[in-house]
């Protein structure tokens, strides 16, 4: 029983933490806090869905909906984002955006799609469990959980440890500097917001294969995850995405388990409430929190 | 009453409440945007007053009044627990803060017994009306106005345009962001308990994120200038789906498009005009 539960709380743990990674490099390294970034997990849901739907394997139809997801954010970042950072508007002003256009996106969504409950069709992927030493696990989780690992490490090499990297932490620190010393600022930005947005709509269709229902507002009920996580983790930092994301996760679950479901969903927000109290900065805060 | 006004209100008595609440709801956002701030959870603390205050008249009976006072209190406190740790840092704290409050509160709504579920409360008495309503709104109005015009409505201009200068010259930054969202939060309950005592119904849905955008499209739309200036963005707003009906179906992408719009294009809003204060030149040196 623990066993399952923690196993079940590892996946749910992996998928916060492959939400909020794209979340956090936006915040990283645009500075902005996007709202719009649950709707590209809607979107690629729904893309993937479909190309299903028709008959495409899902192992296309996942890269081809991270891909479109990416294109959607560069878009988005482009028409809503680029004039503000040019103006050099206040940090406020783009949150502000992104909320209007969280609001115009969703409503869009919604009177396309309708609010129905859909499913993949049943072939996509083999759901059948594995018997791990009692534990059961399915091919959907293991993918989950893999994808998570897999992708913070390449995040860290790629912040970290590689030429590209150094640009994008230039321009986290200081755009103008940066795009002085010959870091092209706009290629770079719209990297960024191809990473994260393909990474939120892979996340969609991990999210949609796991749990088999898909409906618009999917990304928004994500989206209180995600700003838990990254608190809890640490603003802007992927390492603190992928461990906040798991502690909130094995918290959820055992809650839901030895507590009551009904709760589980104000374990994230108490945490974030708690570290905002004892320490703002966050597990990993390495950006200084910026004190009035 | 002359019989014509009779006659109106009748026929238009739903609007004419909106119009008041939703001014009152600007009103509410109007106290922390002006001092640069950004709270996303107006419609949460809206929530909590309407709650509060159904649950208070239902079960109890408790005197209108009383109601009203509870549905203002509920909300402050919630307010200094949210915004206590998240004003000290910079403004996306708070942002995200209370949209999560907002999300965290919808789902209490929607699972506790005592809330009524999904289904909501009902069958809550038409106690408010146009003197609670427009009293409120212009008790606030006036209110603000003086504020507005005080050493106190200075220190929140300087705090919006810098920060870091207002804070230099001696303003207390965190009393005051702290100060100004329990006022709002005090303003946003108020304005869901008269809401749910004119409706007689409320449900989780109707203080959700939805919600909270909306109140912030009143204030954005109309501007932070003066007080005025966002009850009538929330006039506008909510006049536009009742003259062009075929847009009351999309009042989401309306209000959405509208905040993009005037972040970008319009950061002032409508109605720039600011108020002079007292015993300073209403002619500012250009």
């Amino acid at each position: 029983m623990l066993a399952q539960q923690l196993v079940n709380g590892l996946v749910v743990g992996s998928i916060y933490a492959l939400f909020a990674l794209g979340f956090t490099l936006m915040f990283g390294v645009l500075g902005v806090i996007n709202l719009t970034y649950g709707f590209y997990l809607s979107i690629g849901a729904f893309l993937a869905l479909f190309a299903t739907q028709h008959g495409v394997s899902i192992w296309l139809a996942l890269p081809f909906a991270a891909l479109a997801c990416g294109a959607i954010a560069v878009v988005v970042d482009g028409l809503l984002l680029t004039p503000l950072r040019r103006a050099k508007a206040p940090e406020l002003a783009s949150l502000m955006v992104t909320l209007g256009a969280t609001l115009l996106l969703y409503s869009l969504a919604n009177a396309a799609l309708s609010t129905d409950i859909r499913r993949f069709p049943p072939s996509v992927i083999d759901g059948s469990a594995i018997d791990l030493l009692g534990v059961r696990v399915t091919l959907t989780q293991c993918l989950i959980v893999g994808s998570a690992g897999a992708l913070v490490a390449a995040l860290l090499w790629l912040m970290n440890g590689s030429r590209l990297g150094m640009g994008l932490r230039a321009l986290a620190e200081r755009p103008d500097t940066a795009a002085l010393m010959g870091v092209n600022a706009g290629a770079l930005v719209r990297l960024v917001s191809m990473i994260s947005g393909g990474l939120a709509g892979a996340c969609g269709v991990l999210i949609g294969l796991n749990y088999n229902a898909i409906q618009p507002y999917m990304g928004e009920v994500m989206m209180l995850k995600g700003f838990a996580v990254i608190i809890l983790g640490g603003l802007g930092d992927i390492r603190g995405a992928l461990v906040a994301g798991l502690i909130i996760g094995l918290l959820e679950t055992l809650t839901a388990g030895y507590v009551a479901s009904s709760v589980k969903d104000a374990v994230g927000f108490a945490l974030l409430v708690l570290t905002l109290w004892i320490r703002p900065s966050g597990l990993f805060g390495r950006i200084a929190v910026k004190r009035a | 009453m002359p019989e014509f006004i009779d006659d109106f209100l009748f026929t238009y008595q739903t609007l004419v409440y909106s119009l008041g609440i939703n001014g009152l709801l600007a009103l509410s956002m109007y106290v922390v945007l002006a001092l640069g701030q950004l709270s996303l959870g107006q419609a949460a603390f809206m929530g909590m007053g309407a709650y509060v205050s159904a649950l208070l008249t239902v079960k109890i009976g408790a005197p209108f009044l009383l109601v009203l006072l509870a549905a203002m209190l509920v909300p402050a406190l919630a307010a200094l627990i949210v915004g206590a740790p998240t004003l000290r840092l910079s403004g996306v704290y708070l942002a995200l803060a209370t949209i999560g409050l907002g999300e965290v509160q919808r789902i209490f709504f929607l699972n506790s017994e005592l809330t009524g579920g999904a289904l909501g409360l009902s069958g809550i008495p038409m106690k408010g009306g146009l003197v609670s309503i427009y009293g409120s709104l212009g008790l606030a109005l006036v209110a603000f106005i003086f504020v507005a015009r005080s050493k106190i409505g200075r220190a929140m201009e300087a705090m919006r345009e810098d920060e870091l200068a207002a804070g230099a010259l001696g303003v207390d930054l965190p009393a005051y962001k702290l100060a100004a969202l329990v006022v709002s939060a005090m303003l946003a309950g108020l304005a869901g308990a008269l809401n749910a005592h004119v409706t007689s119904f409320i449900s989780p849905e109707d203080y959700g994120f939805h919600a909270a955008v909306s109140i912030l499209s009143y204030a954005l739309l109309g501007g932070i200038g003066s007080p005025f200036a966002p009850v009538l963005g929330a006039f506008i707003l909510t006049l536009l789906p009742e003259v062009l009906r075929s847009l009351a179906d999309f009042r989401g992408v309306v209000n959405g498009a509208i905040i993009v719009l005037v972040v970008i294009f319009m950061p002032r809003g409508l109605m720039t005009w600011r108020m002079g204060r007292i015993g300073a030149s209403t002619r500012r040196p250009s």
